[in-house]
């Protein structure tokens, strides 16, 4: 295998959803990255971003628990941090903002030495813009064959535009450009940042199963066939409680969710145990068969640069 | 709540320092706000609200402190940042909703109690542990909320995939998360 240069390697935050009901997010994350030759560094004892808990207790306490994972990451010599949760990227960006703003209660609250000479990203800029869409699509051994798949971004990808820097609060396209990428059709999808109900599936369902409700009824009146995610979160209120939202509307949906990780995980000829295709509860079994047979001219990444 | 109005005596009830607080605490300038209305036009809570986020923002400026700090709508506020995308004014409504919580926690007046129950495991969870533990954080829920068959029609699915993990991941590092944890809230265990 051929040595990477070192400014590929990135360190990895998988965060906590992804070692539980997401972990097909992080098993079709960590083979993209592979495939595309980008190196990922797992950082060392990572812990909790605190999510909006901490959040709702004292932004300081999420900053010192997002900050450890920045400061970890800093002493193991990397500069960028990769998560491909968007709730931990909001932590990880919502420390570095406020290390800049307090400076002083910053270190107090985290009680480890850290610089801030870290950028944290998520695994969806990643793709649009170290690897991009073109370069994508020259990577591409089985392509969709335009599949109807709706972009569904969610709150956090994008928003708040201060701290995120990536794509446009309002109406995002890197994923409409990767999914374009890879052979998929996109329609047009006005929901792709409404809000899902977040977390309170648990402590006020009713909320979840109408936002995600009209999410879903969006996706099949745009004529998606499936929706593509990025957020561990989105991608539980639309698939795992799927079901739920069926029973409080009183109607069938049967809409695939898929991570985005995982479509491109098979138009790279990736199999579907690769991308853990079948960790997800709707099954997606109409949209594999929209894959287009292995195709031999496919250049690979590395020789395109 | 007379003769189905929801009348506020605002000029008994007024706390005139409490717009300055919010503005310090949250980094955000309220008093700014002309009632545009964008912030409640973008917002997918206000059904469940009791007050939509740009009366939120005038209640503020008016020094209602009492009837914000036990409003239903800061604890319902999902942090989506639509609002704050769209105000024209500038103002991070999102960060001011957070801080509102942040405050109805210090004036022990927080009135969704099962919310801030779930925030409250989910951070014991963290202490404990360094990382969330679902299946635990679902169980003590469940248990201390009184709604012990909240999303038991999951189970068996989850089950199906695998997906239900019955041990905790403990990190090396959970002294020092917890140690974290501490110096913010009460009550979070020495160690996991």
């Amino acid at each position: 295998m051929k040595a990477k240069p070192m400014k590929r390697t990135i360190a990895y935050y998988p965060g906590c959803s992804l070692e539980g009901l997401a972990e097909e997010y992080d098993r079709s994350t960590r083979a993209v990255c592979r495939a595309l030759g980008l190196e990922l560094v797992e950082i060392p004892d990572w812990n909790c971003c605190g999510s909006t808990p901490a959040h709702s207790y004292n932004p300081l306490l999420s900053a010192a628990l997002a900050g450890r994972n920045l400061a970890l990451a800093e002493e193991a010599g990397l500069d960028t941090v990769m998560t491909p949760c968007p709730g931990c990227l909001k932590a990880l960006k919502g420390a570095l903002h406020k290390q800049g703003e307090d400076p002083n209660g910053f270190q107090d609250a985290l009680g480890r030495p850290f610089e801030g000479k870290v950028r944290a990203v998520s695994v969806l800029q990643l793709l649009a813009e170290r690897i991009g869409p073109e370069a994508l699509r020259k990577a591409v051994r089985r392509p969709f064959r335009d599949a109807p798949v709706a972009p569904y971004y969610g709150c956090l990808l994008t928003r708040p535009a201060a701290f995120a820097q990536f794509d446009d609060p309002e109406n995002p396209v890197s994923m409409d450009r990767i999914l374009e990428a890879i052979g998929c059709a996109v329609p047009d999808f006005p929901f792709k940042t409404e809000c899902c109900g977040a977390t309170y599936g648990v402590t006020r369902n009713p909320i979840v199963t109408r936002l995600t409700g009209r999410i879903l009824d969006m996706a099949v009146r745009a004529g998606a066939a499936a929706v593509a995610v990025a957020c561990p979160l989105c991608q539980q209120n639309l698939d795992l409680r799927q079901a739920q939202v069926e029973k409080a509307a009183g109607r069938r949906f049967r809409l695939p969710v898929v991570y985005i990780t995982q479509l491109v995980g098979l138009a790279l000829g990736l199999t579907p145990e690769e991308v853990g295709l079948d960790k997800l509860f709707v099954s997606p079994e109409s949209l594999i068969m929209n894959l287009d047979a292995e195709s031999e001219t496919a250049d690979s990444l590395s020789n395109a640069g | 709540m007379k003769n189905g109005q929801n009348l506020l005596r605002i000029q008994e009830s007024r706390d005139a320092g409490f717009v300055e607080r919010v503005e310090r605490e949250s980094g955000q300038r309220v008093s700014q706000c002309y009632q545009c209305g964008n912030c409640s036009a973008s917002c997918a809570y206000t059904h469940v609200y009791d007050f939509p986020a740009n009366q939120i923002m005038r209640l503020i400026q008016l020094g209602q402190k009492d009837v914000i700090l036990r409003s239903r709508s800061i604890w319902l506020c999902a942090q989506c940042q639509a609002c704050t995308t769209r105000c024209p004014c500038n103002i991070d409504v999102a960060r001011v909703m957070e801080t509102l919580r942040v405050l109805a926690v210090e004036a022990g007046a927080v009135t969704q109690k099962d919310i801030q129950l779930f925030y409250d495991e989910f951070l014991k969870s963290v202490a404990a542990f360094g990382r969330v533990f679902e299946t635990g954080l679902l169980a003590s829920y469940n248990m201390k909320s009184g709604k012990p068959m909240t999303d038991a029609d999951l189970a068996p699915q989850v089950l199906r995939k695998g997906k239900l993990a019955l041990l905790p991941h403990r990190i090396r590092g959970r002294k020092e998360v917890a140690a974290i944890v501490r110096r913010f809230m009460d009550g979070a265990p020495e160690r996991g």
